[in-house]
């Protein structure tokens, strides 16, 4: 998990326009503090179980879920942010998106290349367009952003298969009419949930006159993944 | 940098000092090479890196020792500092340099572009209505705006609604995705179209830069979405003929027009207007046939009942392709016929 120091910075603006003169020779000692280690810096992970290391991790992944599910205006999902998340979600999501055809070769539904292609390709793309426009946003900070947002999308998926595994094979039409109008109901939901997530998260680091150049490619790119999920449908 | 320091100091014995220049020099290539061995690795580009710089100090030095021969004054003890400092100071330096250098090739791509997307979004909106609007204006040549922004976008949207078309009408492409079509066919459409229009406009000396070539076949695809995106959805054959008459229709006689402002003489106008005209307004019609959803019901009254709709497959592309050529083809033979 990287993390962006930022706190530093401050300190050593001041040296930038130090300067030493060439008659001075370059000589001194530079001495490495080995031993003095200030109290936060004792924390190690190398001699930890793997179990631990691993069960961070998630709790960080599991601490960023949250913050999209609550898109409050924190920096957290920018501060540390990392690809474990993204890289989760969209695997959940393809497998999802895969599921019925894996036996039938005819059938409509998007293989996991192309979900996982799309998912990846559209955050790359959305980011070098924020960037083009003038965004201050680092590319993997947009990319984390833009990953942890499909997760409204997931759990919409996830509700769409339980939909259609509810649906008995035999239903009237009225019945597939209302299992229908949910699935709409709830993708367009999580649709608009994503949006908003991520624009909250982004559009602090977008020039104020530019956002609506911004959130249109993320709505083009949440849209179309709404769009697969609304018509997924498991092949008979 | 301290090569001047060098030149000014005076000593006044001149083989010793003579002696010491040789002994630092050769010093000086030792010391670079046992650095070498240490800091850097077995990569080629770090090793192509040091003897660059190492040929570079020996230039600076038989520099040194050139001048030093002339003035005939010579480095004693200060300049052994000055050396060892100079070579810190450019070891800094090319560290440094090294570092600027990766950093800067990182993003010169994306500053490259980004004057392409400098525009409010007023201005997309305006142009995206501007390119609906044909200008009955030949005499002066038209302004186009260099911008990629709304192109880039209008491209991707068109990807997303081929995507909703290919899904609806059940495409099945073989040996690639739909993704992968959808993408090739939109921005190889917009690339190929404009590269092959930019080249015409050379050949007929049309005044045309290929980033307002760009702009202008970009902005056009806008007519190109709506009317996808309505009969994607509203499977009507008389609505598409009416709105690809009617949009795209606009949208080709903007970009037309555009063009005839900026060429000059009947023919060159002819040919160039004629291919752009013939190309944009037959790849509406093979986007629109090739994934559009076959309505059941005429297919059932036609041939009867219980057949499963027309699966299109991708073998169908190459008959669609040749009429496109056929067509400029023959509206180029025509041009030439004409000529």
């Amino acid at each position: 998990m990287a993390e962006v120091d930022e706190s530093n910075k401050p300190l050593f603006a001041g040296l930038s326009d130090v300067s030493i003169s060439e008659d001075i020779p370059v000589e001194g000692e530079i001495s490495v503090p080995v031993n003095s280690q200030n109290p936060d810096d004792e924390f190690s992970t190398l001699d930890e179980p793997v179990k631990d290391t691993i069960l961070r991790d998630l709790r960080a992944v599991g601490k960023k879920f949250v913050h999209v599910m609550y898109p409050k205006k924190s920096s957290a999902l920018l501060r540390d942010w990392d690809l474990w998340g993204p890289l989760l979600l969209c695997v959940t999501l393809a497998l999802m998106l895969q599921g019925g055809s894996a036996d039938s070769k005819d059938d409509g539904n998007p293989q996991f290349a192309e979900v996982f292609v799309i998912i990846w390709f559209g955050s790359i793309v959305i980011t070098l367009n924020s960037k083009l426009l003038g965004g201050t946003i680092s590319f993997f900070q947009s990319l984390c952003v833009l990953g942890y947002c499909i997760l409204p999308l997931t759990v919409a998926m996830l509700l769409c298969r339980l939909l259609l595994m509810m649906t008995p094979e035999k239903a009237n039409n009225a019945f597939e009419l209302i299992g229908f109008i949910l699935r709409v109901v709830v993708v367009t939901a999580s649709f608009s949930w994503s949006t908003y997530a991520s624009t909250a998260f982004l559009a602090d680091s977008q020039p104020a006159n530019r956002k609506a150049l911004v959130v249109y490619p993320i709505f083009l790119f949440y849209f179309v993944i709404g769009w697969m999920i609304l018509t997924f449908a498991t092949s008979s | 940098m301290s090569a001047s320091e060098g030149n000014k100091n005076t000593n006044t014995e001149p083989w010793g000092g003579f002696d010491d220049n040789i002994i630092q020099g050769s010093g000086s290539a030792v010391i670079d090479m046992e650095n070498m061995d240490d800091t850097s690795g077995s990569s080629f580009e770090d090793m192509g890196e040091m003897h660059q710089r190492m040929k570079e100090e020996e230039e600076v030095a038989a520099e040194a020792a050139a001048t030093e021969d002339e003035d005939g004054e010579f480095l004693g003890m200060k300049g052994l500092k000055g050396q060892l400092g100079r070579q810190v100071a450019d070891e800094v330096w090319q560290a440094g340099k090294r570092q600027a250098s990766k950093a800067f090739n990182l993003y010169a791509n994306i500053d490259i572009l980004r004057p392409y997307f400098d525009v409010e979004p007023v201005q997309v909106r305006n142009r995206l209505i501007e390119s609906m609007i044909p200008v009955r204006m030949i005499n002066f040549p038209q302004k186009v705006a260099g911008e990629l922004y709304g192109p880039m976008m209008l491209v991707f949207t068109m990807v997303a609604i081929l995507l909703h078309g290919m899904k609806t009408s059940g495409t099945v492409i073989r040996e690639g995705t739909l993704m992968g079509t959808a993408i090739g066919t939109c921005f190889g459409y917009w690339l190929g179209v404009s590269s092959f229009i930019y080249f015409l406009a050379y050949l007929c000396n049309a005044q045309i830069t290929m980033l307002q070539m760009l702009s202008l076949l970009g902005y056009g695809l806008f007519g190109h979405c709506v009317v996808l995106f309505v009969t994607y959805n509203v499977h009507f054959h008389s609505l598409f003929y009416l709105l690809w008459l009617v949009i795209g229709g606009l949208s080709t006689l903007r970009m037309v027009a555009v063009l005839i402002s900026r060429t000059v003489g009947q023919t060159p106008r002819l040919i160039l207007c004629g291919s752009l005209a013939a190309l944009h307004m037959l790849f509406l019609l093979y986007l629109h046939f090739a994934y559009h959803k076959m309505v059941e019901g005429i297919l059932d009254t036609l041939e009867g009942p219980n057949i499963p709709p027309i699966q299109r497959v991708a073998r169908d592309l190459p008959n669609l392709a040749s009429s496109v050529v056929n067509a400029t083809v023959k509206s180029l033979a025509a041009a030439a016929h004409s000529q």
